[in-house]
């Protein structure tokens, strides 16, 4: 009785959590709801009078705590690998938690088929969600390459591992004493994992990454179906929405849609096309006459790409909207939904640079002012201000929402060189007569321009 | 398919579409640290890691040990994503000139 109205608040609490995150303003008191109800969920748990083995509970408990520390640790560049290290770590405990229940219930031959269909999601969505989010996070880590690996007939192989699976998984609620289609089903599981992910680019990551958080939140609802546990299958819900809700808004963001980004390995076929702009000009300036620009702007909008993280440049881009701000100089962030590598990620980066966060100004919101803008400075972005999404209808990226630079007064582009963006997608916005290419690292260049701009005495 | 069945697919239901409609509302600003909140909350799966590795009735070596590995992943996706989501929060600051650590705003 105690632990279910414990269970009751926690489940209140874990909504009025995300409720709360609504605006940044309560956000901090969302993580202390999810904390209290993370407690009163452990601790009715260990109040029930069937639980023992306290001694291996509390070691796996103390290891667990010392591995997490140094694991929200991470600079904020690494937040998409410690994150897809984190659906792997709980999808894998899923997945377990139905390895174990599965054998102890067919030892007691107590395998309703309902429960039995339950642990075979939980197994399938925890496997292949745990070797899927493992090779994610290598891909982000740049472990491995992040260039799609793609091979003839893929799409038949995956399709095929993922049907066995299936089947298999209706033949043991059929007959759930078949055991060894138990372990068909978790090794084919572990398998569609990797080879879902081995075909995805880097331009897919925050889809992905989405995608696998909806996953893992499902696997944790079927776990809750197996145990007849309401509150794992609340807050299991609650982590699927979100993933599901994300990963809508990141395709959106791309004009893809699921199974394009699954199947379709993004970047292949467009590799030729790049080639083509050779002969079109660009006019290049110096961060000296960058600078005399920005100065004589009234408003500014900065597009900062994920090359401007890589670079490191956000502290010195920080220090640019400082100086400028100080000016009197309107300057805004203007962000785009997959800026960075999982769904938000550019607000934190720039965040952490001390941005204040009503100037950073989500894509739609922007776009509509574009027109009024002196000067638009891109950094590190490409592809997520090509205006080819909206004006060639041949180009891969076509109909993807980008921010709308081309319609601002002047254009300074400040990239390492002519190459393409992640898409592999030739941007003829370096040839438009109000463009200046900047070349040079970010990091150095925005540095040289802050230099110019002196303090106001 | 017995009322037990029944009442947990209703409750899964409900929550999801209560979900959707907070999740709806949070801001992208904040999507980064959602990610990792969302993610600490689902490791409420601890719980049940902690009914299999120790329940006495239903118990064998197997299970305590994947129980006991279980426990292991979920409590390091607790801690280091309530950490790490109330890192990132505190960098949220409206204007310049707070305190670094000031990011909760009354």
């Amino acid at each position: 009785m105690i632990t279910q109205v414990a269970y009751l608040i926690a489940a209140v609490l874990f909504i009025l959590s995300i409720k709360w995150m609504s605006s940044p303003a309560t956000a901090r008191r969302g993580v202390i709801a999810g904390v209290a109800a993370m407690t009163l969920g452990i601790g009715g748990t260990l109040i029930l009078p069937d639980v023992d083995y306290f001694a291996v509970i509390a070691v796996a408990m103390v290891l667990g705590i010392a591995a997490g520390v140094p694991l929200a640790q991470v600079p904020l560049t690494a937040v998409p690998q410690r994150t897809a290290l984190s659906h792997a770590f709980g999808s894998l405990a899923a997945a377990l938690v139905g390895t174990a229940k599965y054998f102890v219930l067919s030892s007691h031959g107590e395998l309703t088929p309902f429960v039995t269909g339950a642990i075979v999601f939980e197994v399938l969505l925890g496997y292949l969600t745990f070797t899927g989010s493992i090779l994610a996070a290598l891909k982000l880590q740049e472990m491995i390459p992040t260039r799609p690996i793609t091979y003839p007939g893929q799409n038949i192989v995956n399709l095929t591992v993922l049907a066995s699976a299936v089947l298999c998984g209706v033949l043991l609620v059929l007959d759930p004493t078949q055991t060894w289609l138990f372990f068909v089903i978790s090794i084919l599981a572990l398998l569609f994992g990797v080879f879902l992910i081995i075909p995805i680019g880097g331009a897919d990551m925050p889809t992905v990454i989405s995608l696998l958080n909806a996953y893992a939140g499902l696997s944790a609802v079927a776990m809750g179906f197996v145990l007849d546990n309401n509150l794992l299958i609340i807050a299991g819900a609650l982590d699927g929405a979100s993933g599901l809700i994300l990963s809508i808004i990141m395709c959106k963001a791309m004009n893809r849609s699921f199974t394009n980004v699954l199947f379709g390995a993004f970047g292949q076929s467009v590799k030729g096309k790049a080639a083509a702009g050779g002969d079109k000009t660009h006019r290049s300036t110096t961060p000296e006459e960058a600078a005399e620009y920005l100065l004589n702007a009234q408003s500014v909008v900065i597009v900062p790409g994920y090359g401007m993280a890589v670079a490191q440049a956000q502290h010195k881009v920080f220090e640019l909207f400082d100086r400028l701000t100080k000016r009197g100089i309107d300057v805004k962030f203007a962000i785009h939904p997959v800026a960075g590598r999982m769904p938000g990620h550019m607000n934190v980066l720039l965040a952490e640079a001390n941005v204040p966060y009503d100037h950073l100004i989500e894509m739609d919101e922007i776009n509509p002012e574009m027109g009024q803008v002196d000067v638009v400075l891109v950094i590190g972005a490409n592809d997520v201000v090509n205006p080819a999404a909206k004006s060639d209808p041949g180009s891969p990226i076509y109909g993807m929402p980008v921010i709308e630079v081309e319609k601002a007064r002047q254009i300074i582009f400040m990239k390492r060189g002519l190459s393409t963006g992640f898409a592999g997608v030739e941007n003829q916005l370096f040839y438009n007569p109000k463009t200046l290419m900047l070349f040079g690292s970010a990091k150095e260049t925005v540095g040289q321009i802050v230099h110019e701009i002196k303090q106001p005495a | 398919m017995n009322e037990s069945y029944l009442a947990m697919i209703t409750i899964f239901i409900l929550s999801a579409f209560v979900g959707l409609e907070v999740i709806k509302k949070v801001s992208p600003l904040l999507h980064t640290p959602l990610m990792s909140l969302t993610n600490a909350i689902s490791a409420i799966t601890v719980v049940g890691a902690i009914l299999v590795t120790g329940s006495g009735s239903h118990q064998s070596v197997l299970s305590t040990v994947l129980g006991g590995i279980a426990v292991f992943c979920a409590m390091t996706n607790i801690v280091s994503g309530f950490l790490i989501t109330d890192r990132m929060l505190k960098m949220f600051k409206k204007r310049e000139g707070g305190k670094p650590d000031g990011g909760h705003k009354s």
